[in-house]
């Protein structure tokens, strides 16, 4: 940017707010074309493909709302499908949420070796995927599993839990328990930043630990919990390795997540167009559970700066 | 919650005349603000234990079948300590060759150039597109800030199509391009934690440097990237997992085994070795997941910070 200063209007060029912007867009230029090639434009043609038929190797035939009607009505494993993803997020997401809130609570009393402890709890969720559904493989393995000897070391019988399709569910959002690493941190790092005035006001006053907790411990959380059931919904409807590798959706269909169907629809059927409407039908999982607890939020959501 | 605080009011004068002050053993046993008593400890530490052991017993497992002999895998009950301990089990799952399939380096060798790759340009691009939300003003900042974050809720199955037809039209299918190339523009989660990190740096260093003619370019590289190696750190930790385990991606795009990844190597191996010799199995899942338990250790607070970050108060 040298000067010109040919005319007065040439200031605009020269002023600093002008300039910043310019520089500005460079430095996010390179999230606007990534948006534009590999998140935007897919989105705008996934949305379009949606209504139309394509296997790839003929051109693409229009077909209006037939993906979306024959989803309801002849696809009976499109059903199967959203009832087995919606049971998952419906009880793996808040069993964790109690489960890594109950982690970190007891990791914020005075204990010794917090580290070690820490990082027992925190280990699995380095171990995402595959390497993890294999190891549970491993653990449920009907003669041969951890599971199964534990049990029977405790005079229990075992069960089949990858192969009892009214067990195998369970089976899964046990595993899924494993990796609550993530949001036990965050609970664990909200816990430490709270102010403490408010537990000794509490303490003259005269509360008990139960009240405490729910009058103070639970309301400086929320934002946290809010945060980490929104990733936790986002992340289990779209659940996909564990079902792949562990059950490849059986048996009989009781582990066929959403992610697991439309894979199946896009890359061994080749239905493209089906499986773009059908990803469609995932997002709209997403957003609406979403939604849903944004709009649950305003109830029960505390934030320290006011009202949201 | 915090250590002795000597100046607060003596209990009786608080309560009145009916408070007695609690006995000794009771303080003892159930303790009082200023320490914990001891069965509120046993019970902190036994829950403690028994979820640390529930948690480390997939862990247990796996190395215990690791390092058994193949006889001893399927005998009853299980033997709870290999003898003896089979060392060469490693040396194994890593070099059997089922028909004609590539030696299992060449998987690794795949998954570390992803990997690298990813790690280097989620950091660069990020660090890029966060600094100047943290920093400048521009026509549009809030829309298009909002419009990043949104893209979280956007599942990869909508865009995993047309990339998938895209790559195709390339002719990148079966390479390792598609699962490099797209990561040079930015990811919004790290966008999102730079920015949050980069507006805790105080602005003065970086209007010192403008008013001493700097450019931009410069404060970014100079001053601010420096200023942030934690939050970098944190970023490049993720980064590794994330890319090292990324599983969906490889498997929609590659085909040929000589191009997988090491846990598509994984997701097959039941298939590639009949009867599953689960010895081998999971000496080779313990290799795979090791790069990401070693880096945890020794980065385990930036691993800590990098979550914490972001701060969820508003």
């Amino acid at each position: 940017m040298t000067t010109t200063g040919l005319t007065p209007r040439s200031n605009i060029w020269q002023s600093r707010r002008f300039r910043d912007a310019i520089v500005a867009y460079a430095f996010i230029l390179p999230w606007v074309i990534g948006f534009v090639l590999f998140v935007g434009g897919p989105i705008v043609a996934s949305f379009v493909l949606s209504f139309f038929r394509w296997k790839m190797i003929a051109p693409p035939k229009f077909y209006g709302l037939t993906h979306y009607i024959s989803m309801v009505t002849t696809d009976e494993l499109f059903r199967i499908s959203i009832w087995v993803t919606f049971k998952f997020v419906i009880i793996s997401v808040p069993v964790s949420q109690v489960l890594a809130l109950g982690l970190a609570l007891l990791l914020n009393q005075r204990i010794r070796g917090l580290g070690f402890w820490r990082s027992a709890f925190y280990l699995p969720a380095v171990v995402s995927g595959v390497a993890g559904s294999v190891i549970w493989m491993w653990m449920y393995h009907v003669e041969l599993g951890i599971v199964n000897n534990g049990l029977a070391l405790l005079g229990l019988e075992g069960r089949n839990w990858l192969y009892d399709r009214e067990l195998v569910l369970g089976s899964l959002i046990v595993k899924s328990l494993w990796n609550i690493g993530i949001p036990m941190v965050i609970y664990l790092a909200a816990l430490q930043g709270m102010p403490q005035q408010l537990y000794e006001a509490a303490d003259i006053d005269g509360s008990g630990e139960v009240s405490k907790f729910f009058a103070i411990t639970l309301p400086m959380l929320s934002p946290a919990i809010f945060f980490n059931i929104v990733m936790g919904i986002i992340a289990s409807v779209q659940t996909f390795a564990e079902p792949y590798v562990m059950t490849k959706g059986g048996p009989d269909n009781a582990t066929l997540f959403l992610g697991l169907h439309l894979y199946n629809n896009a890359f061994h059927y080749l239905k493209m167009g089906y499986a773009s409407a059908m990803a469609w039908i995932m997002f709209l999982l997403i957003f609406g559970l979403t939604v849903f607890q944004f709009g649950l939020a305003g109830r029960w959501v505390y934030y320290e700066g006011g009202a949201r | 919650m915090v250590a002795g605080n000597e100046t607060v009011a003596a209990p009786e004068r608080l309560h009145g005349a009916a408070y007695t002050r609690p006995s000794r053993l009771r303080t003892l046993l159930i303790g009082n603000r200023f320490r914990t008593g001891l069965v509120r400890l046993i019970v902190i530490y036994a829950v403690l234990i028994f979820s640390a052991f529930l948690f480390l017993l997939p862990f247990y497992w796996m190395v215990n079948t690791a390092l058994k002999p193949s006889n001893q895998v399927f005998t009853l009950p299980p033997t709870w300590i290999p003898k003896p301990v089979m060392w060469s089990n490693f040396l194994t799952a890593f070099t059997i060759q089922y028909e004609t399939d590539p030696p299992v380096y060449i998987y690794a060798r795949n998954t570390l150039i992803v990997t690298v790759n990813g790690v280097v340009s989620t950091i660069f691009s990020s660090a890029l597109v966060a600094y100047a939300f943290a920093r400048l003003e521009f026509p549009g900042k809030n829309v298009i800030f909002l419009g990043i974050l949104s893209t979280l809720m956007i599942p990869f199955a909508v865009v995993m199509v047309p990339q998938f037809i895209i790559w195709g039209y390339l002719n990148w299918l079966d390479t390792l391009w598609p699962l490099m190339i797209p990561h040079w523009f930015g990811s919004a989660w790290n966008i999102f934690l730079l920015r949050q990190f980069f507006m805790t740096i105080p602005r003065e260093y970086d209007e010192a440097a403008y008013l001493d003619g700097a450019s931009r370019w410069h404060i970014f590289i100079r001053i601010i990237l420096p200023l942030s190696k934690p939050a970098l750190a944190a970023v490049a930790v993720f980064a590794f997992v994330f890319f090292w385990n990324d599983f969906l991606g490889p498997l929609i795009i590659l085909s040929k085994p000589e191009n997988f990844t090491l846990t598509l190597f994984l997701a097959n191996f039941n298939v590639a070795y009949r009867g599953t010799p689960w010895h081998l199995y999971m000496a080779a899942a313990l290799i795979i997941i090791l790069p990401c338990l070693v880096l945890f250790f020794f980065s385990q607070n930036a691993f800590l910070k990098g979550i914490t970050v972001t701060d969820l108060k508003g």
